[in-house]
Order: C-alpha cells, then structure tokens, then sequence
C-alpha cells in the first residue's frame, strides 16, 4: 500500500429533498437478477421500503430427487457474476455429508480459485456495476487531461500514466455523446440537464475512474482467466468434483506458471488501482459514511487449512450483533431460519433450511402483504447482514493482523472512525479490504 | 450540459482509433473471428467490412429467467476486449447489467430503442417462465412472457444466447417448476439459438458478422450456426487418442485420470454435444475436458435431464 492523499476534498453532500410519496425502482440495474425496490417517502426520508425480487426458477424444487453430485452443477447457475462459489458451497455439503477426506492440494487449489473470484468479482463490481453512482462520465468532458494525468499519478507511485491517454478517453466519451447514440449511458442521471448534484467528484477525477473503468475491463479478463487456469472456464467453472478437484494439469509447470503471472498481474492492479481509486473517490463521497447503517453481521468465514474445520479459516467466522465491535460471538448454522411470511410463498413457520419448503403463492404487484419471490433468512430471528462489510468486521474484531492493518490504513486515509464502517461507504470501502487482504496473499 | 445530438456519420476505424482500439488489435480480433468462422485469417478484412457500418446497430439485450452468466461471458471475450467494441461498433442502447439508467429512465432507454425508426438487434439471455401467463418472471411490471413477445417480435434480428434462451435451460430442468421455455417457443420469427451454459462470446460475434455480411447462417436442426456447432466435443477433443486405444480413467483418483486418458467412463458428454471448445476454449486458455471435468453437455437441448447423472457413462 503507498496510498499517497489527494489535496483536500471540497466538502459537498448529497442533496437532500423534501418529497413525500411512494418511489418504485423496478427494474434495478447493474446488479445479477431481477429486483424491484418500493420506498415511502416521507419529507425526503424513506419511512417503509419493500425489497422485491421479481424472479422465481424452483433451483430447490428441480433439485429433488437428483444425484448429489449433480447438485454443483445446478446451483451454480443461481449467479453467472458470483460464479464458482455455488458450486464450490454445494460441493462442500456433499463431501461433508459423504464423509470423504480431500487431498490438501486440492484445498489449496480450491482456495486459490475463490481467491481470484474474490479479486475478480470486486473489481467488477466497482468499476463496472458501482462507479456509474458515482462517477459523472459526461462530466469528463470539463477535464483537463493534463491535471487528470497528475491527480492519477499523485495517488500511487507506481502509476506512470500519460496526459495523452487521458485526452484519447475524453475523446472517445465526446465521439460517443455527439454520435447520438449513448448505448449504456442512455437516460443516464447524469445526461440531465445541468447535471445532477448527487455527483460531485471534480471533472479530473470523473476522467481518471472513467479510464481505469476502461482500464479494468482489460483487466478483469486476465483475472477471469485466471481462475480458468484450474477451473476450466468463468463464467461457470468445472473443476470441483465431490472429493476434491479434477485439474491434474494444475500441477504442470506450465499452468503454475500461467497463474502465478495473471495473479501477481491482478493483484498489482488491486494495489495500484482500484485501491487508490476506492479512496480518492470515497474521500469526496464522505457523507455516505453516515447513510445505509445495519447492525448485526454474519460472516462463515473463508480460506479453510481444513475443509472440516470452520476455525482453520483464514479470514474467520463470527457473529456481530448491535454493531459492538468489542463482542465477537461463534457462528451457530442452526441459529438459521428462513421465513416466507411477506414473500409469495404458501405461509409456514419459520424453518430451518433443512426442513425449507418451497411452494409458490402469487399474490400481484404491489401487495404490502406478500411482495417478493425471496425468502427471509434470520440468525436467532435477527435480520443480520451478511458479504463484505460482516467479514470484514468479523475479522476485524478477532484481530486479524492482515485485516486490522488495511482497515486502520483506510480509515486513517479518510480521517474517520471505526463507526464509519457501518454504512454505505463502509460497504463499498469493505470489499476493497477484501480484495487488498486477498491480493496480498502471494 | 446540453448535448447535440446527431448521428454518428464517422467510420468505425476512427470511432475504435478514439475508443483506444488500434487498427492493429481490430483487426487481429477480426482474424480471431475469422478463424473461428472456419475462415483462413485471410478472411478477416472482409470481418472487418462487415463490422464497419455508418450507424452502429443497435442492440436491445433482454434478461429473462437466467444468471447472467451469459451476459459475463461476453465480457471475457477476445483481443482486444470484446468489451470496448460495445462502445465503437455496436450500441448497447439496453442491457440490465451494464446501463447506468435504472427504474423509468431505463424502461424508457428500452421503450425508445424498440420504437426507433432504425430499428434494433434483439439478443435474449435467459428462458421465458409460460406457467399461469407469466407471473413468475417480470421487469418494471410486465410479465417476461409479455415484453419478450413485443420486443421479439419487432426485432430486425432475433440471437437467443446461452442454453437458458435457446432450450430453457436450467430452470426448465424437470419438473420445470415455472414451464420456462426458450424464445422459439414464443415466437414464429427465425431465431438463431448460440447455446452453452454459458456460450463461447467467439461464437455471438462471428454470427453477428455473418449476419451483417450474408444474413443468417446455416443452422443445424436445433437453430445454431452449423460453422460452430458442427462438430461434437468428442469429434475434435485431444483425448480421443486415449479414446481409441481404449485408456480410460476409471475415478478421478486414478493413473488414468492422472496421466489424462478419456473421461468417458467418468461420465462425458462429449461424444453428444455439438460445440467447439476443444477448440476456440473459454478465457483463451483453458476448458473442462482439459482441466480433467468430464463435459456435461451444457449446449444440447434438455442437457439438464437427459445428461444427466452427469458422472454416470452414456
Ligand atoms: S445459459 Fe447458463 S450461463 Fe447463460 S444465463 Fe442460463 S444458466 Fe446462466
Ligand atoms: S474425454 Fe470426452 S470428448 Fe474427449 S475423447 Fe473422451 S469422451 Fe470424447
């Protein structure tokens, strides 16, 4: 990490409105399913929200019945973005429940695919699903690539971009505005008229996370490849067998070679990009440290030395509840309940995922009753968050020297405190811990 | 800020020059296409003509009953990137995944590119839930089965990508809880179906060349371009020799699975399957005959039911 901090941020915030009445997000973007979001507003604060998902398959229903083996197959195609975590979960269910012992490299070579995942998913999702809330593209155009190419350059050392290929992003955004035809920007917030006062980085900082956005969709193909090394292919690897991994070819000096290049070439793109760029952005959008606070977080913890053993993770399980950092309880699966009292589903107790039904019951839109095809996991009846931001704090309450070092080093960046990690920024800010924790695993 | 709007009179070679795509890496992604088509490199110019029109066509990109892994794969593509083409061939006027527009904004992106006097290019992901008039699949209200049929059915071209929208996929697996079906189901349109779980992006872009060039392309029974589904797996997979000496791996614990004999015994589809991995291979590198996973048949109608138990022989 040699983070170096850009000039003092303007202090700007998101603005506020005074608006009352009902706001349907449907469909939502830059996200993996088909979700619909229904928020009452009352005087600009939302009072009642709704969280819709708007697509039912059955993966639990056609499941019945099928060879166990199989089961990897089926339930990786629950998320094409977060592919191989599906499979590698429903794989370790069957080797649990079969009693076989895996071979340690096939552990390691487990773990070194998720880690690339992890790299991989993180900067897709910053630069490509997230960066458009943030970044104003057609902003780029009051750049001055000059000034853009040493803001750049000021936030990393290794960084020696040029002024020339900030010009050659502007004038690829100016071709694609004045062709008329925005493909993905259409209607954009930001197209508006004046602009709109929810974005509020500077010009130059708009052109430099619209080239690293660029930048990174290079990138993320050479970190998907790399899981394909071992894994076969992403989207959808096809590697893990019940009782460890198929990929012989794994141990070739070749395919090592291969993987140990693409990794050290990602995850130097982890350290010199998406982290600096994670926090000049994050410093201008401090406000959102104080928006989108939960309190209790799961994590299951990642990276087993044994597959058996929920301890020998290396990033560790835990439980946190009221947002006490100081507590950090053990993780018990069958604290874990899944309720369908407001989804459409035939209404029964709420149940254990092993004694989990799944019997759909439409109702119609816009029932206040029943309104989603998900269902509701509890831990301990509790609405407990879950991802990034609950490893992240998990590992960092039980000290995890890794985790304590970069969480320190980011909120020092930002000047704020641990609390701030309860909120949409910490969220965001999270999964690039994560990723630097990962990535630094060499 | 307030943008002119006009259309694009500029040649795609400038547009891809502005785009950071030099006329050396556009073209080597042509000779990729090219081979791929089953064309020397030869061809690639003529790739090259065919990608490079006054307007770039527009694509509406429909997101049904499926992952979105097809959707990822098509950013995985390629050299350079199959991604920056989206910004300097084609325009990507709706697509869930990637659009910044959300909500209204995003339905009206949808609503404007279908109604355009230039019409668009329809590419479908994923199946179409037909169970109780569609209740179990809908965006901005609408059931999949309702929007799927009007967009469809107005499009200059019809491309169902990925196994899901071709055959139903995975959620049309028995007892297909939702009737999910692909888009031939629905439509009386000519459909070109790409199928895998998820398909080769290789495989999308040449037939779009083809199309832009010669129309559509010859399609097997089953609708999919006969230059990449021609062949089965097994037809063009370097284990066969094994295959015909009769070297099997018997688990995947054994020397023969070790030393990587044919994986036949351990279930492999390949000798059913119609596509090109052994050859075109995922993420340029790899695929799962090579990392030593029997294939499971991911391009064939109904694969989901009919081949499986998938590590059972036959
Ligand atoms: S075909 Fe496969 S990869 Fe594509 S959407 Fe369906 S399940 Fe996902
Ligand atoms: S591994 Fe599969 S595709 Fe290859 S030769 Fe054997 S049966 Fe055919």
């Amino acid at each position: 990490m040699s983070g170096k901090k850009p000039v003092a941020a303007p202090v700007t915030a998101t603005p506020k409105s005074s608006y009352n009445g009902p706001v349907v997000v449907d469909p939502v973007t830059r996200i993996e399913g088909h979700l619909r979001i229904e928020v009452e507003v009352e005087n600009g604060v939302v009072a009642d929200v709704r969280s819709s998902s708007q697509l039912f398959r059955g993966l639990e229903i056609i499941l019945k019945g099928r060879d166990p083996r199989d089961a990897q197959h089926f339930t990786q195609r629950s998320c094409g973005v977060c592919t191989y975590t599906h499979a590698l979960a429903s794989t370790r269910c069957v080797d649990n429940a079969v009693g076989v012992k895996i071979p340690k490299n096939a552990t390691l070579i487990r773990n070194l695919v998720l880690a690339a995942q992890f790299m991989h998913d993180h900067i897709v999702h910053f630069y490509h699903l997230h960066a458009l809330d943030w970044v104003n593209v057609a902003n780029v155009l009051n750049a001055d690539p000059k000034k853009a190419a040493s803001l750049s350059n000021s936030l990393n050392e290794n960084r020696k971009e040029k002024a020339a290929d900030f010009a050659a992003v502007k004038d690829t955004v100016k071709a694609l505005i004045e062709s008329g035809q925005l493909g993905p920007f259409t209607n954009a917030y930001f197209l508006r008229e004046g602009g709109h006062d929810a974005y509020y980085l500077p010009a130059e900082a708009d052109l430099m996370a619209t080239k690293h956005y660029l930048d990174a969709l290079k990138l993320q193909v050479k970190a998907a490849r790399l899981m394909a090394v071992f894994g076969a292919k992403n989207p959808h690897t096809q590697f893990t067998v019940v009782g460890g991994v198929t990929c012989y070819d794994a141990m070739t000096e070749k395919r090592l070679k291969e993987f140990t290049e693409l990794y050290e070439e990602t995850s130097a793109f982890v350290r010199n990009y998406y982290i600096p760029d994670l926090l000049a952005v994050a410093s201008f959008y401090k406000d959102w440290a104080g928006i989108g606070k939960t309190s209790n977080f799961l994590s299951c913890g990642e990276f087993p030395e044994d597959e058996y053993d929920l301890n020998s993770r290396f990033l560790p399980q835990g439980v946190i509840l009221n947002n006490d950092l100081s507590q950090v309880h053990d993780f018990d699966p069958t604290k874990i309940e899944e309720h369908v009292k407001y989804s459409w589903y035939e209404y029964g107790s709420p149940k254990h995922p092993y004694q989990g039904e799944t019997k759909p019951k439409y109702t119609k839109l816009g029932d206040k009753e029943h309104y989603s095809w998900s269902k509701a996991p509890r831990l301990d009846g509790k609405s407990t968050e879950v991802g990034p931001l609950a490893q992240v704090l998990v590992s960092y309450a039980r000290g995890n020297k890794a985790v304590v070092d970069a969480v320190d080093y980011v909120l020092k960046y930002l000047n704020v405190g641990p609390e701030a990690l309860f909120s949409t920024l910490g969220r965001t800010a999270a999964r690039g811990i994560e990723t630097l924790v990962i990535a630094n695993q060499t | 800020m307030k943008f002119s709007v006009s259309h694009g009179g500029d040649k795609v070679e400038e547009r891809l020059a502005k785009a950071g795509v030099s006329r050396r890496d556009f073209m080597k992604m042509c000779g990729t296409v090219a081979a791929v088509m089953g064309m020397g490199t030869a061809f690639a110019p003529k790739v090259a003509e065919a990608l490079t029109s006054k307007r770039r066509p527009s694509v509406v990109w429909l997101h049904n009953a499926e992952c979105t892994g097809c959707s990822e794969s098509i950013l995985r593509g390629m050299n350079p990137p199959f991604a920056e083409l989206i910004l300097g061939v084609i325009s990507l006027d709706y697509h869930e995944t990637v659009m910044a527009a959300a909500g209204e904004m995003a339905e009206k992106a949808l609503h404007d590119a279908t109604h355009s006097e230039h019409g668009y290019v329809c590419v479908v992901e994923g199946a179409i839930p037909t169970a109780e008039d569609g209740i179990y699949g809908k965006v901005a209200g609408r059931t999949m089965l309702d929007y799927n049929t009007e967009y469809v059915n107005k499009a200059a071209a019809v491309i169902a990508y990925g196994t899901c929208a071709t055959f139903g996929g995975v959620q049309a697996a028995a007892p297909n809880p939702t009737k999910a079906v692909g888009v031939r189901e629905i439509t009386d349109k000519p459909v070109i179906n790409i199928s895998g779980c998820p398909p080769n992006p290789y495989n999308l872009l040449g037939t779009v060349v083809h199309f832009l060039q010669n129309g559509i392309p010859e399609l097997d029974g089953e609708g999919r371009p006969v230059m990449f589904f021609g062949d089965s797996v097994h037809d063009k997979c370097p284990r066969q020799k094994y295959y015909d000496e009769d070297l099997f791996a018997e688990s995947f614990g054994d020397e023969g699975a070790r030393k990587g004999y044919c994986l036949l015994r351990l279930g492999c589809k390949g000798p059913y399957t119609y596509n090109n991995c052994p050859t075109v291979k995922f993420n340029q590198t790899n695929w799962p005959v090579e990392a030593g996973h029997p294939c499971i048949g991911c391009s064939e109608p109904g694969f989901w039911d009919y081949m499986s138990p998938f590590y059972e022989e036959g």
